[in-house]
This record gives structure tokens, sequence and C-alpha cells, in this order.
């Protein structure tokens, strides 16, 4: 028990530290507007990221991500574009739009998936070519340059991003409910510890009669429909989709994952964990463009040493706590 | 067949050229040329893109003895590949590239020129001085003094302003520079300048993050269109739009638009035209079908585009 409590602490440790560094810099750091700002923001990277854990802690890895959001936030608006004419500008066509893009995202990573338990490839080279794949698709229907939604859909849709209940807005409580039911399938369903299981030793877990195939398909699976939640928060946002959307986020959503405490190699998922690392990552960033700490051709020098800080400062304890 | 007109049309340019047709025997003579452009990874670009096929559909159908070969890439080493392969394989006569970075570029290119090829450059220098025959490029020190003296006349002294630079490059540079020259002994402050890379989610953050930061704001220098349309969301959601106004930069049609339409938050907009790449092809082609001389430096002024002239700068079919 004790070994868990110091596991989960390092990264918590490396957030705390953060948020009294942010205010002792600035006192707009507390300010609600800014709290709102960060968590809405942090909430695309952080959804993909807690599907990211489960994919990870299989012993996969999905490099698609960013590349899948930009493509399913093009085709979001294509179908948006194209329904509102006929079907008149009201909730009815943006619902169609959020549905393609998270049967979008469920297609995809069905994709993904069944290359990589069907078809026996290794997830990075899969995922590379998804990546490839997506993010040309993405430029190629936008003919290179930016798809915007029809002005009369994004006036409707807004509220989506920016609304909310108080300064909760959805995209926060989005996040807040996925992390909340991520972490309690990771630890208390039959699909969590199946996950952790073939994680950590596959062969055991298909003599253990776990359907090891399955199990992984739907890891890529839910890790789909999970950039397709983040998609319909993320068009609201700007109403435009381009090849430069999503550049990254992969790397940022694995960062966050082993940050986060879950092991690159498998066998061992946090859910919380990957939250806290998904909050650092946006805090360095917010931090850096309150404070003027340092000239902002560092900002990915101090970004990396955080980085590197956090999950050293957790090894140490786990390793101390192992012994 | 086709061999034997071929012959026919130079017999036939060598009787007019007695007679001074020089420009129709020249025209008789089959020329390749090769254009290397980045791929359509950002707007900019996209319209660049967008407007090079354009120029080359334009030209291959009014000129039929010059044909094109584009190629388009990520990065300098897939590019660097481009150049040979059509040095080796299509036999070009000239090369308009936009490089994409100067320094892996140089040497490639120059060997393009020693091989006796026409060489073009667009928008970003060599690092060695003398090597194209043509440079044609934007004014990236235009670009910012037009966009500071903007500010300069249109702020009251005292005024505080917030400015998103791009991705940090010697052009970005260049225009950061111009345009903070241009407000000197204006009494206009500059608060801060982050880098918001020419990418509308990072400019959004970047601003959301100035007006958590600064209470007053009066002006915003986007420096980029893409950046603009990130800085005015964050402006909406934070609902000071009375507050402050945005310049951006490079003449998206969509800014192009609301400028003509007189948008109050978006009064101006400093032109960076990719269009560019339309005069460099269309120069090179010239040099082939016309006795013009087309060796030199091309520099593309930056304008203001106002609600006046919009119209002007307006390519509604585009997709930048």
């Amino acid at each position: 028990m004790k070994k868990i409590d110091f596991h989960t602490l390092g990264p918590l440790i490396a957030l705390i530290a953060l948020i009294v560094l942010g205010t002792l810099l600035n006192s707009a750091f507390l300010a609600p507007a800014n709290i709102t700002n960060v968590l809405a923001r942090s909430a695309f990277i952080g959804l993909i990221a807690v599907g990211m854990t489960f994919v990870i802690t299989a012993g996969g890895l999905d490099l698609s991500v960013g590349s899948m959001a930009a493509f399913l936030a093009g085709l979001a608006i294509i179908a948006m574009n194209a329904l509102a004419p006929s079907l008149g500008v009201h909730w009815g066509t943006i619902l169609i739009g959020m549905g393609v893009a998270i049967l979008g995202g469920l297609a995809a990573g069905y994709l993904n998936g069944a290359l990589i338990t069907k078809a026996r490839i290794e997830p990075f080279i899969v995922t590379l070519g998804t990546m490839g794949i997506f993010r040309s698709l993405i430029t190629w229907l936008a003919d290179g340059g930016t798809l915007s939604l029809d002005s009369g859909l994004r006036t409707l849709y807004r509220p989506v991003y920016y609304g909310g209940i108080g300064w909760l807005t959805w995209p926060i409580l989005c996040f807040a409910a996925v992390a909340i039911a991520g972490e309690w399938s990771m630890r208390h369903s039959r699909f969590g510890r199946h996950v952790e299981a073939i994680g950590s030793n596959d062969r055991v877990a298909r003599y253990s009669a776990i359907d090891v195939n399955r199990v992984r398909l739907m890891t890529y699976v839910l890790l789909g429909m999970l950039v397709g939640l983040a998609v319909v928060l993320y068009v609201p946002r700007l109403g435009s989709a381009s090849g430069s959307t999503g550049v990254l986020w992969e790397l940022e959503a694995i960062a966050a994952v082993i940050i986060g405490g879950t092991a690159l190699k498998g066998g061992r998922g946090r859910v919380w964990g990957t939250v806290m690392g998904v909050l650092i990552l946006s805090l360095i960033d917010n931090i850096l463009n309150l404070a003027n700490l340092v000239s902002p051709y560092l900002n990915g020098a101090i970004q990396g040493v955080i980085i590197v800080l956090a999950v050293v400062l957790q090894r140490e304890k786990h390793a101390a706590s192992e012994r | 067949m086709k061999r034997r007109s071929l012959m026919q049309g130079g017999a036939l340019a060598a009787v007019l050229a007695m007679t001074g047709g020089v420009a129709v025997a020249q025209e008789a003579e089959k020329k390749i040329i090769g254009v290397a452009i980045p791929s359509a990874t950002h707007g900019f670009m996209g319209g660049l893109n967008w407007h090079a096929q354009d120029t080359i559909k334009r030209l291959g159908a009014a000129y039929p003895n010059l044909e094109f070969v584009l190629s388009t890439a990520g990065n300098s080493a897939k590019q660097v590949n481009d150049i040979e392969d059509m040095m080796a394989t299509r036999n070009i006569d000239a090369l308009v590239v936009l490089p994409f970075e100067s320094e892996p570029l140089t040497a490639p290119i120059k060997a393009v020129k020693e091989a006796g090829k026409f060489v073009t450059v667009v928008d970003r220098g060599l690092s060695e001085e003398g090597i194209e025959d043509l440079y044609v490029a934007g004014d990236n020190t235009a670009f910012g003094r037009v966009a500071g003296e903007y500010f300069k006349a249109n702020l009251k002294p005292g005024a505080k302003i917030v400015v998103l630079r791009g991705i940090p490059t010697t052009l970005d540079n260049e225009r950061v520079e111009a345009f903070q020259k241009a407000l000197d002994g204006s009494q206009i402050e500059i608060l801060d300048m982050q880098h918001g890379n020419w990418n509308r989610d990072d400019a959004f953050n970047v601003m959301q993050d100035y007006l958590s930061k600064y209470p007053q704001i009066d002006a915003v220098w986007a420096a980029d269109d893409d950046m603009a349309i990130g800085v005015m969301e964050a402006i909406a959601a934070a609902k000071r739009q009375d507050e402050m106004w945005v310049i951006g930069g490079a003449g998206m049609k969509d800014i192009v638009k609301r400028i003509m339409d007189g948008d109050k938050q978006l009064p101006v907009d400093v032109t960076y035209p990719p269009a560019l790449i339309s005069s460099a092809l269309e120069m090179t082609a010239l040099h082939f079908v016309s006795n013009a001389p087309m060796t030199g430096r091309f520099i593309i002024g930056s304008q203001l585009i106002t609600p006046e002239n919009a119209a002007k700068f307006y390519y509604p079919d585009s997709p930048f």
C-alpha cells in the first residue's frame, strides 16, 4: 500500500511545486479565468492521454493520435458543412458532426488495432504509417489550406468549448468524467485488470484464458473514440482544421502518460498519474507565458528539464520503496 | 511524326529568325522547368502551393513548349533528393526553388547552376551570394515596418501592445526588428513578445495567457493571419473585443473579407503574398519565351490592406 502512495506522490509533488511557483511569479495565475483556460486547454491532450494510458499499459503504442485528431476534425467539419444547407442550422446537424467524429475515431482506432492484432505488425510501425496517412488526408481534404465550419453552425456550436456550469466549462467536466471513469476501469473493472495482465506478460495472460487480441484491439478502439471526443470539444474552439492541427499531440500524450508513472514497457497503468502529467505539461507552458522567466527561445529547454525531473523524482521514490 | 513537325517548326523558325522573329525561334524548343517548393504544412504554404499549381496550369496552356515538373517536400533532405532527381532523370533547363532551409540547400542548388541551368530562388536566400540568376522574395523588413507605422499612427502615446512571434527564424527576427524600429520614439510600450509559431492553436493559448497577465492591452500585432484568428478567438472568449484591435499579416482571404466588411477589430492587414511563387514562375517562363532580361533581384513590397483597397487582394478560390 505504501509503495503505491509513494508512486503516485512523484507527479503530485511536481504539480504542487509548479502551482506554488506559478502563484509566486504572478498573482494572475490563480485567477479563476486562468485556471479555466489551463484546464480547458488540457482537456484535448487529457482525453487522448487517458486512452493512451490503456494502450501503453497493454504493451502497445499509438503515434497516430495527433494526425487522427486533425483528420477527424476535418471530416466532422466537412460533414456539418455539407448537411447545413439541407438540414439547416440547428443542433441536429451538430450532433451528426459529433457522431462523425466519434464513429470516425472508433473506425480509425479499429483500423490501428486490427492491423496490430490481426495482421501482427508492430504497433510502432502501424501507427507511424497511419500517422502519415491521416496527416496527408487532412492536408488533401483541406487542399493545403484550412477547413472552416459554416459560421451559423459555429455560433451555435461555440458554447460546447466556452460554455459550461460557472467556471467549469464542458471540456473540463468532460475531462474529469473520463478521468474518473478511466481510473475506475483501470483499477476495478475486468477490462482494466486484463490490460495490466497483458502488459506485464501476455503469454501468461493468454494461458489464463484472457482473449489477448480482443483486449488489445479494444484499447485502440477506446483510444480512437477518446480522440473523437477530444475533436468534438476541439472543433468549436476555433471552428477550423488544417494540416497543422494536432501536430505533436501524440508525443505530448505519451509524455503525460510516462510522467504519470505508467511504464512505457507496459503492465502498470496509472490514470490519475496521467491526469497529473497532462496538467504538469500545460502548466509549464502557462507559467512560462505568464512569467517572462527566460528568453522564449529557451521555453522548450525548460519544458524538457521539468519533464525529466518529474520522472526522475518519481522513479527514485519508487526505487527506494521497492528496496 | 511529331519529330518531323518539330523539325519543320525549326526550319520555319530559322526563316523567321532571319526576318527578325527571334522569340518564335526560342518558342519552338522544348524547355523543362523544375519547381521545388515546401509542402502545404500551414496556411501560407498551402496558399503558395495553390498559386504554384494554378500558375503552372496557366503557363502550360499559354506556352506549349514549356513543361513543368513540380515537387513538394516536407523537409530539406527530401527537397535535395527531389532536385537531384530532376537533374538526373528529367534533364531540366531551369529550376525554381523555394529552399526549405538556406544552409542545406545551398550546395545542391549551386551544383544545378554549375551544370548551366537557369536558377530562380524564391523567398529564402541561399547562404552564398551570386548563385541564382533570379531572386524573387517578399520584403520582411517592410512587412514589420508597415505594421509598426500603422501602430504608431493609430495609437496614443502610452498605449500598451502585445506581439506574437512566429517560428524562431531569421525571417521572423527581421520582421520583429523592423517593427520595433518603426515604433521608436512613439512611447508605445510592447508588453510582451512570445512565439505563437504561426499556428492558430498556439496563438490562442499565448493570447489567453496575455489576457490573464495584462489588464490593459490596446492592440495586438499577431504578425500572421492564422495567428490573428487564434488571437481574436481568445479575446472573444475573455469578452474584451472592445478594448483592442488586431493586425495580422499575409493576406488570408477570410481576414481580407472581414476588412472589406469594415470589421472594427481588424482595421487593416499587411500583405506578404503567397502568390510571390507566381511572379517567380512567370518571370522564369519569360526568360525562355521572350527577350526580356529576367535576371537580378525582384522584391515584392508589403502593402497595407485597408477597407478601401481590400477587394484587390481578395482571392475567394484560394484555400488561403
